[in-house]
């Protein structure tokens, strides 16, 4: 066999995946677009407008999806179960045909004279269906199967494998040596976004029934609902990069049509119009990285072939590092834009222009994990790429810890409960690019399941509040509203804590498994078994988990608590989005007491805040209360492939720390307590209908004024992107230049690859490209408007200096001059000479034209007549003389 | 004296016969499509000269384009051109005024074009040496195209002239319609 | 057979259309006449093709300017029917618009 292409490490074993559902997984978005079609054409017709079909069709999405994770369980633990006679090893390789794929793992069981070997042929990538269990040739070596990960234990002779996930695919072109396939890749990550995607979307369907009802595009609205769902779940089932790319594209767009589902009113087209575009410019690096990991990966389109190759590194026939550090650089710019990360994360908030289900759905549970997902199946490529293990900094873990931050100030100052909510969820977006970028890969799953469940649960608890007051600023409106929707408030208080990460809910788990993965804690505890040493990160990270808590507290107090605010309005509602004259209700339009929402909202208020007290109980961490491995770590031990499938690199899981999680959590309790203090004690006791302290803390000191100015401008970054008042222009500087330095500093220390170096060139030459990448960035966004309001008063001031002084001045002396010679011309030249003959042509055309007129007779045949002689003569001219 | 102008007229066997036959009577039919007083005789006459030149273009071994020619002239095209005499409200019988009054530069034009291109051709003709015979036999010798080769050529060759005719022949649909739309 | 006799045969219809494009007053006439054109010059693209060995290109091209031919006689005599409509009559001593 080729020495190149070979897993380097031979001893891990793998066995490929089957199953039914595994294999025909295409059905699920199938059933979604057709339900799209469905509710497009025939909706109008039905009774209830066309979401019976969605939600059948999601439903039984659901339940399909439950039946494939189900069958992915049973395939991991019989591939756990093998010995060399039940099953067949395959690791990645180079296959007969000189192909890179799955080849028979001979150095398992010895090709000795018992038995011949037998014909395991070499089984390409690109095979459908299962292959046969048949007897594996001789007895199992001693291989030690001592990789990494929590079932595949260390003991001698141990043959429990890995699945591999099920790829099922389809050439539809071939050309040139490139085939270009569609199919679908299964595996523990895919059978977990399918399961949370067809939850959450089916209780949003369930919830937009009665949140949308009477609307005027109620079928349109489901008809979007179902495409997106069907984009997101092909987008999650994608075996190649080309249909990542298609996948992606459409969530965008199915985004953009439901942000701007009133588009009536000009903010929320605005809106729409701003999510799009500002993915559009993420996409670019999309495209550039996608199209690079085609090329480097030896022209293979796959996701496996091109983790594989990545992981195989160059000195194995694999890609070489500088190419997978850029290909993820670009990647990375596009999930920034689709994940809301820092400095494109401006389209969130102001998506909220969108109904509360569809933020729900869109833009807290799903589509914006898509750059999650993303660097999820491609982790390979990202891991070896951006050098993840044994190191203190890289740009994807830098970029989600300042957009935890920044998301998570920013919450603060919000009057929206949506916005505050999409704040919050930049900020936990944030956090699981930080676990991926600290090498915590199941940390960032796990927090990306838990937290679709409890941020959905905090969205359509928004929209059941809205619903009543209809209205989302919390100051104006909101106050004391747990006496009004007692279920409201409870499923909203258990989402907060949940956000916020207190014990036994599932906020809890998950991000204190992310905390301790970036390995900071380290020097507390001694070696802590982490990929490297992100102390940095651990300190954002937990920072931001106090102030998660803070804002959090702060919603809930001038939402639930206090006296009612709202009801003054009358007749008129300070909506957002005035769909109050297309809203017919069961009640009418009285304000005077705001009542709790009817089943369709109130149960899966209540479902998904079922599931987030108990789904933190998914992934236990390692060795919790003493509790065995079977109990333990379920969801890692099912989602997270093993580094024996071939294409997930080798990554090391942090022991989990109880001095960090104890930490963690009065850090969370702290802040929570002084927003408490602060909002339930201090404020409330102004008035129970205040909402502010009069002469607080931003009043009495002019740095938290400034402080509080910057967030309310949210960081001025709108102003850069969509061309407020020039006031900027040095703001920008200097926001270019503080994130061109971490940019460099980033840059500097992932291609040096160690600390030791000096770090100031790497600050200055990236603080230069960062600024340069910057300035780029936000002129595109801008289309030059702003470049032009900065320099054209003083341009305008020159020109005008010029014009008035110098120009006019010479015009005027020549005016002077002129007029004396024009006398005498007039006198002799003009009237003599030239009149005359001007008048002697006048009279000769005139006489001309009397004869011409003839010949312009209007008729056609005339003309084609003399067309034809003319030609004909031309011709005779050119063959008879000619 | 025959014989000097055998170069143009060929020698006496079954093809040239037939041929000369078709194109006698292609030229007399030409020319009373153009000199009728009836519209309808007109159009008529115009398929027999249609109908002549696919028999020309079936003795030069085009036997596809030969029958597309029937098929699409005069089974379409004429017929077009009958709906149009009829909802132009042609009179049935002969009409007169279907002349020009001056027809001399009419005429003047065309023999002068006839002229010149037939001065091309004899010219063309006479240069000794120049291969413009066909070999005789046109089914022994040169066998006649079939429809696989022009099939092959359209689309392969032709295939962007191919898409080109159909978005042409698409907007000529298009514009027929919405330019003879009541309004 | 030789060449020069289609090349004569279609320069003799050739130039019969042109007399009748020239000398018709009826609309429709005319596009009869501009038909006897394009298949003078069909005869004279095959005849060439079958000449020079290159029948198949000639044929393909013949088969375009068949298909071109009868779009225009399409859209013509929609045209023809418009001004029909417009003016009662499709004489084109008629149609002089341009005149002046």
């Amino acid at each position: 066999m080729n020495a190149s292409y070979l897993a380097a490490d031979s001893g891990d074993l793998a066995v490929k995946a089957s199953g039914f559902f595994l294999e025909n997984v295409w059905i699920i978005p199938a059933i979604m677009a057709v339900s799209f079609a469905v509710i497009l054409g025939l909706g109008k017709r039905m009774p209830k407008g066309g979401s019976e079909v969605g939600i059948a069709a999601v439903g039984v999405c659901f339940l399909l999806a439950l039946l494939t994770a189900g069958q992915w369980i049973g395939q991991v633990n019989a591939a756990e179960a093998c010995t060399p006679e039940t099953c067949e090893y395959v690791k990645y390789g180079v296959a007969d045909d000189g192909e890179p794929g799955y080849v028979a793992n001979k150095t398992v069981g010895h090709s000795d004279e018992d038995h011949g070997d037998e014909d395991h042929s070499d089984e390409d990538h690109g095979d459908e269906g299962a292959f046969p269990v048949d007897a594996g040739a001789g007895s199992a070596h001693g291989e030690s199967a001592a990789g990494f990960g929590a079932f595949v234990d260390a003991e001698e002779g141990s043959t429990a494998a890995a699945a591999i996930a099920v790829v099922s695919e389809r050439t539809w072109w071939s050309n040139g040596g490139i085939d270009f396939t569609v199919g679908t890749m299964v595996d523990g990550l895919t059978v977990t976004l399918l399961v949370v995607v067809t939850l959450v979307s089916m209780l949003v369907h369930v919830y937009s029934t009665d949140y949308v009802a009477g609307d005027r595009r109620f079928t349109h609205y489901f008809a979007f609902l179902s495409l997106f769902t069907a984009a997101m779940l092909f987008f999650v089932t994608s075996a190649n990069v080309l249909q990542m790319i298609v996948g992606w594209e459409l969530v965008g767009v199915c985004s953009f049509a439901l942000i701007g589902h009133w588009w009536e009113e000009q903010p929320n087209s605005d809106a729409a119009l701003k999510a799009f575009l500002t993915n559009r410019v993420g996409d670019m690096g999309l495209l550039i990285g996608m199209i690079i990991l085609f090329f480097a990966s030896n022209e293979k389109w796959g996701i496996i072939d091109i983790n594989a190759a990545a992981i195989l590194g160059e000195e194995n026939g694999g890609t070489s590092h500088t190419l997978l550090l850029i290909a993820s650089l670009c990647l990375l710019a596009a999930v920034m834009s689709k994940s809301g990360q820092f400095f494109l994360h401006t389209w969130l908030p102001d998506a909220m222009a969108g109904p509360t289900p569809v933020s729900a759905l869109i833009h807290a549970a799903t589509m914006v994990v898509a750059g999650v997902y993303l660097i999820a199946r491609l982790y390979g490529v990202f891991f070896s790429g951006l050098s993840i293990g044994g190191s203190s900094i890289n740009a994807l873990a830098v970029i989600g810890a300042v957009t935890t931050l920044v998301g998570a100030s920013l919450a603060f100052v919000q009057d929206d409960i949506k916005k505050v909510l999409a704040y919050s969820t930049i900020s936990q977006l944030g956090y699981m690019t930080l676990a991926l970028g600290v090498g915590a890969w199941t940390a960032a799953v796990f927090h990306l399941t838990t937290h679709a469940l409890f941020k959905a649960c905090l969205f359509l608890g928004a929209g059941s509040v809205s619903h009543a007051v209809h209205s989302f600023d919390m100051k104006k409106d909101m106050g004391g509203m747990r006496k009004f929707m007692p279920t409201t408030y409870k499923t909203f208080l258990i989402g907060s804590i949940a956000l916020a990460g207190l014990p036994p809910l599932a906020g809890f788990w998950s991000k204190d498994e992310i905390l301790a993965g970036t390995g900071g804690w380290g020097f507390f505890e001694g070696q802590s078994n982490a990929n490297g040493a992100y102390t940095a990160m651990l300190v954002m990270g937990m920072i931001t988990a106090g102030l998660t808590a803070a804002y959090m507290t702060r919603v809930m107090y001038l939402t639930f608590f206090g006296e009612f605010r709202g009801g003054h309005h009358g007749e008129e509602h300070a909506d957002d989005h005035a769909h109050a004259d297309d809203h017919v209700h069961a009640h009418d339009d009285h304000h005077g007491d705001p009542h709790e929402s009817g089943p369709r909202i109130l149960w899966p208020l209540r479902i998904l805040a079922g599931l987030a007290v108990v789904a933190g109980l998914m992934n236990l961490p390692r060795g919790f209360l003493g509790l065995s491995s079977d109990i333990t770590l379920r969801f890692e031990h099912f989602v997270e492939p093993l580094a024996a499938t071939g294409y997930f690199p080798k990554i090391k899981h942090a022991d989990p720390s109880w001095s960090l999680a104890i930490f963690a959590t009065l850090v969370v309790a702290v802040a929570a307590g002084a927003a408490y203090w602060y909002y339930f004690i201090r404020v409330n006791a102004q008035s129970p209908e205040a909402t502010e302290m009069v002469n607080g803390p931003t009043e009495r000191s002019k740095l938290l004024k400034a402080g509080h100015t910057m967030l309310k401008n949210r960081y001025y970054l709108d102003h850069i992107y969509d061309g407020g008042e020039p006031v900027v222009a040095s703001g920008a500087v200097a926001m270019g230049t503080i994130f061109g330095s971490a940019a460099g500093l980033t840059l500097g220390f992932s291609l040096d690859n160690g600390l030791d170096q000096p770090f100031w060139p790497s600050l200055i030459w990236g603080a230069v490209l960062g600024l340069t990448v910057f300035t780029i960035v936000a002129t595109t966004l801008r289309t030059g408007v702003g470049i032009a309001t900065f320099v054209k008063r003083p341009l305008a001031f020159a020109a005008n200096w010029v014009h008035e002084n110098i120009i006019d001045g010479a015009v005027d002396e020549v005016g002077k001059n002129s007029v004396k010679s024009a006398n005498a011309l007039y006198k002799y030249i003009d009237q003599g000479a030239i009149d005359g003959s001007v008048n002697a042509v006048g009279r000769g055309s005139q006489g001309a034209g009397g004869e011409l007129r003839r010949w312009s007779t209007g008729q056609v045949q005339q003309y084609a007549t003399v067309m034809f002689a003319g030609a004909t003569l031309l011709a005779g001219l050119l063959i008879i003389v000619i | 004296m025959i014989a000097a102008f055998a170069p143009v007229v060929g020698a006496v066997v079954a093809q040239n016969v037939f041929f000369y036959m078709i194109a006698t009577v292609m030229i007399v039919a030409a020319l009373r499509v153009v000199t009728t007083n009836n519209m309808v005789h007109a159009a008529l006459y115009l398929v027999v000269v249609l109908a002549g030149v696919a028999a020309q273009f079936l003795l030069l071994g085009a036997e596809f384009v030969g029958i597309t020619q029937v098929l699409v002239y005069i089974g379409a095209v004429i017929v077009l051109f009958l709906f149009g005499i009829m909802l132009t409200r042609a009179k049935v019988g002969a009409e007169d005024g279907l002349n020009h009054e001056n027809l001399v530069p009419a005429i003047l034009t065309a023999v002068l074009l006839l002229l010149v291109m037939a001065y091309a051709v004899v010219d063309f003709a006479k240069v000794p040496g120049r291969n413009n015979a066909l070999e005789i036999d046109v089914i022994g010798g040169r066998q006649p195209t079939t429809v696989e080769q022009v099939s092959d050529s359209i689309f392969s060759t032709y295939i962007v002239a191919f898409e080109a005719i159909s978005v042409l022949l698409l907007a000529a649909l298009i514009g027929a319609i919405v330019v003879a739309r009541k309004e | 057979m030789y060449l020069s006799q289609f090349l004569l045969l279609s320069a003799i219809l050739f130039c019969i259309g042109v007399y009748g494009v020239l000398a018709r007053r009826n609309a429709v006439l005319v596009l009869m006449s501009i038909e006897l054109i394009l298949n003078a010059v069909n005869i004279n693209l095959i005849a060439f093709g079958a000449f020079n060995g290159n029948a198949v290109t000639a044929e393909v091209f013949a088969l375009f300017i068949i298909a071109v031919a009868a779009a225009e006689v399409g859209v013509g005599l929609a045209l023809v029917l418009t001004i029909y409509r417009n003016s009662k009559s499709i004489d084109l001593h008629e149609v002089d618009l341009l005149k002046g």
